[in-house]
C-alpha cells in the first residue's frame, strides 16, 4: 500500500501520509482552522468541535483533528455554513462560563478571546447561564477559576500524558461537567500533582493560572510540548 | 401648595446625579437634595475573587479616575502580602498618582468649570462650554488641553494605556520605568510648569467678580479630611489621614485600621451614595470635607517651590472665606502646579529607573486597608480573604462620598439664595449645578458634556400634576 495518499483541501491537491489526520495536513499547509483541545504534543480528543470540515460535500461534518485522511477526499475548510456552527459554538462556551476578559488574568493571551476576535463573535444571541462556580485558589503557586473553564480537557491530558502524574480529570456530566484534581479534592491536598505547571502552561484560557499574575499578565508558553512529546516517543522506543 | 423642582440630565439613565428643590407653599426653598442614582455594587464583584485581580477590577469603578483606585486597591493588596514593597515601585506610584491628579483636575477646571468662569453664570448656554471658550480666551482653552494631555501622557508612559491601566499590581508596579519614558515627561516638564503657572494668575483676579457666588456655594464651616505629611506639606500617596477643624485646629489622627469607629456611613433614601460622616460628632453634624479644598486648607506648605508660593498667597485669604467650596477650583490649580513640580522631583530620584519593582508574595494578611488621595479626595479600599487569597468581604469609600453632606447642604444654600418658586431662569438653575461641579463628583453626569449637563427642571405640586417645565441641552 502506498505510504501517501492525495486528497484536495478547499480544491486544491495536497498530498498526505497515510496516517496524517486532516488537520495535520491542513497545518502543514498553513491554511487557518480554529481549534481550540486540540494541542500540538498531546493525543487528539475532539471535545470543542471548532475544527469541523466539510467532506465530500456530505452534510455531515468532521472534526479535522480526530479524522484520518483518506485517498481522494475533498475537504472544504471554510464556507458560510462552517462560520455558522463556529461561531455558535464560540457563544455556547461564553455563557456557559462567566468571561469578563477585561478583568482575566489571561486578558489579551487567550485562545478563546483570539478565536471570538478572528470569527467575529462580539456578542452571543444566546442567554448568558451565569452559573455559579468557583475558584480553587488552595494550591500555594497556581490557582483554577473553574468560571473561565472550557472543558477541552488540555491539562487532563499533559498531566497523563507528558507528566505522568494523571492528577487532572473531569467529573460529572453534560452541562455539569468540570476539571478536579484526584477524587475531587482540593488542590492543595493533592498526592499526585508534581506542581510543575504544565497544565497551567497549556490550558487555553485564564482558568489556570499562576497565582502570582494580575490582570493580562498571564501569557501562556506551552513550546515544550512537542519536545517532550518527541523525548517520550524516543523513549519508548529505547525501551 | 408644595412644589418640587427636579434637575435631572435627560440623557443619561445611569451614573448620574439629580438636584432636587422642594418649594413650600409661598413659592420658597424649602429644602434641596443631591441625588445619586449611580449604581454601584464592586462589592459583591469582589467577592470570591482572588485578591491580585482587585486593582484591575477596582479601576473600572470609574473611566475618569481609575488610577486612584488602582493605587489604593494595590495598597490594600500589599497588606494583605504583608510585604514592604521596593522603594522605586512606591515612588513610581506616586508619580502616577499625581498625573492623574493633574488630567483631573485640568479636566474639572478648564473643561468643565471654565466656561462658567469665563463667559459667566449667566451666560448663553450654548456658549457655556470649551468651544465658547476657545472663541473668547482660546489661549487659556489651549492651556486646558495640554495641562489634560499632559497628565494623560505621563500615565501612557509609564503605564501604557490610559483607561484602566493594569500596571499597579499587587506588590509594586509590574513594569520598570524606561530612560525614553522619564525623558520624555521630563521635557515637558517647563513648558506644562508654565502653564500651571499661568492659570494660577488668570484665576485669582476672577475671584472678585464672583463676590456673590462665593457667599453662597457651600459656603460654612466644616472639618477637613485627608492624607497629610507630618511636616504639614500636602500627601496623595501616604501620610498621615488627618481630620482638622475650625482654623485648622488638629481634631484627631486617623489610624486607617480603625476608620470605621472614626467614620460612620449614613444611607439616605434619596441617594445611593454612603453619606460618611463623622461618627464622635454623629450624623448630619458630624460633616467633613476630602478633595483639593481640604488638602489646601489642611496643609502648612505644599512642599514644591512654586506650589509654595501658590499656597501662601490662597491662605492669605482668611480661612472663613476659604470654607466656600467656590475655592475647590482655587485648590485644584495648586493642586496642579504641585503635581508637575512633584513629577519632576520624584523622576529625579537615582533609583528611578531601578529594575526591581514588584515584590512577590502569596498572601500573609487576612485584612488589607489601602488610602490614597484622589483628585476629589480620600479613597479608602478595605479588604479580607480567606487562607488562599480569596476575597471574603470588601469595603470602599469613595472620594465623592465624603463629600455628599457638604454638596446636598451645598445645593440648599444656593438654591435659598437663587431659586424662586414662580420663575425659572436658566442661570439660576447653572449655579446650582456649578455648586456641585466645584466638588467634581466623581459621577459620569460630572463630565457628560463639555461644559453642561443637559438639564430638565420640573415644577410638581404635591398632587403630582406638572406645572412647568424646563428643559435644556
Ligand atoms: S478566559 Fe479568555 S475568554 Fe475567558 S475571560 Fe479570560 S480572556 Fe476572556
Ligand atoms: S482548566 Fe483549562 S486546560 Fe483544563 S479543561 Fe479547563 S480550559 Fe481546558
Ligand atoms: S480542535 Fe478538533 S475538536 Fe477541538
Amino acid at each position: 500500500m502506498s505510504s501517501v495518499k492525495t486528497l484536495k483541501i478547499n480544491g486544491k491537491d495536497v498530498s498526505a501520509r497515510t496516517d496524517d489526520t486532516i488537520l495535520q495536513v491542513i497545518r502543514e499547509h498553513d491554511i487557518f482552522l480554529p481549534t481550540l483541545c486540540h494541542i500540538e504534543g498531546l493525543s487528539a480528543v475532539g471535545a470543542c468541535r471548532l475544527c469541523l470540515v466539510e467532506i465530500n460535500g456530505s452534510s455531515k461534518l468532521r472534526s479535522a483533528c480526530v479524522t484520518q485522511v483518506e485517498e481522494g477526499m475533498e475537504v472544504v475548510t471554510d464556507n458560510e455554513r462552517l462560520q455558522k456552527y463556529r461561531r455558535m459554538i464560540l457563544e455556547m462556551l461564553f455563557v456557559e462560563g462567566n468571561h469578563v476578559c477585561a478583568v482575566c488574568v489571561a486578558n489579551g493571551y487567550c485562545e478563546l478571546q483570539w478565536l471570538a476576535e478572528r470569527l467575529g463573535v462580539d456578542h452571543t444571541r444566546l442567554i448568558y447561564l451565569h452559573p455559579d462556580k468557583h475558584v480553587d485558589a488552595s494550591h500555594y503557586r497556581y490557582a483554577i477559576d473553574h468560571n473561565r473553564c472550557i472543558l477541552c480537557a488540555r491539562c487532563v491530558r499533559v498531566c497523563g500524558e507528558i507528566e505522568g502524574a494523571h492528577t487532572w480529570d473531569v467529573a460529572g456530566r453534560g452541562i455539569n461537567a468540570h476539571v478536579v484534581t484526584d477524587l475531587n479534592t482540593s488542590w492543595d491536598s493533592s498526592p499526585t500533582c508534581t506542581e510543575c505547571g504544565k497544565c497551567v502552561q497549556v490550558c487555553p484560557t485564564g482558568a489556570l493560572f499562576k497565582k502570582s499574575r494580575a490582570i493580562g499578565e498571564m501569557a501562556k508558553d506551552n513550546h515544550f510540548l512537542p519536545y517532550l512529546k518527541t523525548m517520550r516517543e524516543v523513549n519508548k522506543n529505547d525501551r | 401648595m408644595k412644589q418640587t423642582i427636579t434637575i435631572d440630565p435627560v440623557t443619561r439613565i445611569e451614573g448620574h446625579g439629580k438636584i432636587t428643590i422642594q418649594l413650600d407653599e409661598h413659592g420658597e426653598v424649602a429644602g434641596a437634595h443631591f441625588h445619586v442614582t449611580q449604581l454601584r455594587g464592586f462589592e459583591k464583584f469582589a467577592e470570591g475573587r482572588p485578591f491580585r485581580e482587585m486593582p484591575g477590577l477596582m479601576a473600572r469603578i470609574c473611566g475618569i479616575c481609575p488610577v486612584s483606585h488602582l493605587v489604593a486597591s494595590a495598597k490594600a493588596c500589599d497588606e494583605l502580602m504583608a510585604v514592604r514593597i521596593p522603594q522605586t515601585a512606591i515612588t513610581l506610584r506616586r508619580i502616577l498618582n499625581l498625573a492623574q491628579l493633574v488630567q483631573s483636575h485640568a479636566l474639572s477646571v478648564f473643561y468643565l468649570s471654565a466656561p462658567d468662569l469665563l463667559l459667566g453664570m449667566d451666560a448663553d448656554p450654548n456658549r457655556r462650554n470649551l468651544l465658547g471658550m476657545l472663541a473668547v480666551d482660546p489661549q487659556l482653552a489651549r492651556n486646558g488641553v495640554r495641562l489634560r494631555q499632559f497628565g494623560q501622557q505621563v500615565i501612557e508612559r509609564l503605564a501604557g494605556k490610559r483607561i484602566h491601566p493594569n500596571w499597579v499590581v499587587a506588590g509594586g508596579v509590574s513594569d520598570p520605568l524606561t530612560e525614553v519614558a522619564r525623558d520624555a515627561i521630563l521635557a515637558d516638564i517647563p513648558e506644562v510648569k508654565r502653564i500651571a503657572q499661568q492659570a494660577l494668575a488668570w484665576f485669582i483676579p476672577l475671584i472678585d467678580r464672583f463676590r456673590d457666588e462665593i457667599a453662597v456655594f457651600a459656603n460654612f464651616p466644616t472639618m477637613y479630611l485627608g492624607l497629610i505629611n507630618p511636616d504639614g506639606s500636602l500627601e496623595h500617596y501616604e501620610g498621615i489621614l488627618r481630620i482638622v477643624g475650625w482654623k485648622g485646629a488638629h481634631v484627631i489622627d486617623i489610624n486607617p485600621n480603625d476608620y470605621m469607629d472614626t467614620i460612620g456611613e449614613a444611607v439616605e433614601d434619596h441617594s445611593y451614595l454612603k453619606s460618611p460622616f463623622f461618627k464622635p460628632v454623629g450624623y448630619p453634624g458630624g460633616i467633613y470635607r476630602v478633595g483639593p479644598l481640604a488638602r489646601c486648607n489642611m496643609a502648612t506648605r505644599a512642599g514644591t517651590p512654586l506650589a509654595d508660593a501658590g499656597l501662601r498667597e490662597y491662605q492669605s485669604l482668611s480661612w472663613e472665606e476659604r470654607q466656600s467650596s467656590f475655592y475647590f477650583h482655587y485648590a485644584r490649580l495648586i493642586e496642579i502646579l504641585y503635581g508637575i513640580e512633584k513629577i519632576e522631583e520624584l523622576l529625579n530620584t537615582r533609583s528611578i529607573l531601578d529594575k526591581h519593582v514588584q515584590a512577590l508574595a502569596n498572601v500573609n494578611a487576612s485584612e488589607g486597608i489601602g488610602v490614597s488621595e484622589a483628585p476629589r479626595g480620600t479613597l479608602l479600599h478595605h479588604y479580607r480573604v480567606d487562607d488562599n487569597g480569596l476575597i471574603t468581604w470588601a469595603n470602599l469609600i469613595i472620594a465623592t462620598g465624603h463629600n455628599n453632606l457638604a454638596m446636598d447642604r451645598g445645593v440648599l444654600q444656593v438654591a435659598q439664595r437663587y431659586v424662586n418658586g414662580n420663575h425659572i431662569e436658566e442661570g439660576m438653575l447653572n449655579r446650582v449645578e456649578a455648586v456641585i461641579r466645584t466638588f467634581d463628583p466623581c459621577l459620569s453626569c460630572s463630565t457628560h458634556a463639555i461644559g453642561q449637563m443637559p438639564l430638565v427642571i420640573d415644577l410638581v405640586d404635591d398632587g403630582g400634576t406638572l406645572l412647568e417645565r424646563v428643559q435644556r441641552g
